[in-house]
């Protein structure tokens, strides 16, 4: 649930984004979403679609999730793997002694504008 | 089709909230007020553990609660009747407050004369660890009827808390709750987990919760 305040924060960082770049419309915007960042995408999606109806310069955009792998590296071995598999216990020693690298991002990365 | 120009933004979504959030604890600390961010699940006992806590330091603090809810004013009403300063915030569907919303609440609450304000942020393991609100410490309460393998299954609840409340220590002998497991589970997302385990009810353990609040407001505010 917590997506909704998530799309809201989105909408903000875009407006400003349109004011300092005197923009009218957006036409998308590209999110990189992590795998393991606890938003689920259709979610987001959903609460995209209710809340750009409010806001005049990102009526009718789009949203697209790209979603980013995530990485955990062991501190004990120093061997990486992939997080959503193994979870935060390292599958090569066993240690609980890790750390992601990547995989929790929700970032907005680019945003397309017809102006 | 008209050609389409793309700008690049390469911005966490957290940054604007994290960047308000540092704002407000600077803020907090020019006025010598102490924020307390009160995490939990629904009935954990937030507002059962906030009455005692208030109970045992209302003497010696000034202290002023923000209950933050998705809706009613039962929590606020009840923590009233102490007679501590105290509204309710509605935060319309979310399932949690942002720095921008505990801005607001420390605005309407006015904190010139407040030591320790406390907010009771919505009843969630998840979502309010994610929104950094400004507070100078995180505490969560996780109850004993939850279940000792939270810690795993909520791992960033108990990574972005300095301390961590068990409540409802009183019935024990009714649940598989394993308390050395819980300590296990929680220090290896947080080694520097201090935890107090106790029972709001009966009011077990809450002095040395309490002490320990009380020397992180008076260091603050010092």
């Amino acid at each position: 649930m917590h997506e909704l305040g998530i799309v809201f924060h989105i909408i903000d960082t875009v407006e400003k984004v349109g004011a300092e770049n005197a923009l009218t419309s957006v036409s998308s915007v590209t999110m990189e979403v992590g795998e393991v960042s606890a938003v689920i995408s259709s979610y987001l999606q959903d609460c995209w679609q209710w809340a750009v109806k409010r806001s005049d310069l990102l009526n009718g955009a789009k949203l697209i999730i790209e979603t980013m792998p995530a990485r955990t590296v062991c501190n004990h071995c120093k061997k990486t793997y992939g997080t959503v598999a193994y979870g935060r216990i390292c599958p090569f020693c066993e240690s609980a002694d890790t750390v992601l690298l990547t995989g929790n991002e929700i970032s907005i990365k680019e945003i397309e504008t017809p102006d | 089709m008209d050609q389409l120009r793309i700008i690049e933004v390469k911005q966490s979504v957290f940054a604007n909230n994290d960047a308000e959030a540092a704002r407000i604890k600077k803020q907090l600390k020019v006025n010598k007020t102490f924020l307390l961010n009160l995490m939990a699940g629904p009935g954990a006992g937030k507002t059962t553990t906030l009455l005692r806590t208030i109970g045992l330091l209302k003497d010696r603090l000034r202290i002023g609660v923000m209950e933050a809810d998705i809706d009613s004013a039962v929590d606020a009403e009840l923590v009233q009747t102490t007679g501590v300063k105290t509204i309710q915030l509605h935060t319309g569907g979310m399932c949690h407050l942002d720095a921008g919303m505990t801005e607001q609440g420390l605005m309407e609450l006015g904190i010139e004369d407040i030591d320790l304000a406390v907010l009771e942020n919505v009843g969630n393991l998840v979502c309010p660890a994610e929104f950094d609100t400004g507070a100078v410490k995180n505490v969560a309460i996780l109850s004993v009827p939850e279940g000792h393998d939270k810690p795993l299954k909520y791992p960033l609840m108990f990574e972005v808390c300095h301390a961590l409340i068990i409540n409802k220590i009183d019935v024990l002998p009714y649940f598989d709750f394993d308390m050395d497991k819980v300590v296990e589970y929680a220090h290896m997302r947080n080694p520097k987990l201090t935890i107090f385990p106790v029972s709001a009810k009966t009011g077990e353990g809450m002095e040395a919760w309490a002490e320990w609040l009380k020397k992180e407001v008076i260091d603050w505010n010092s």
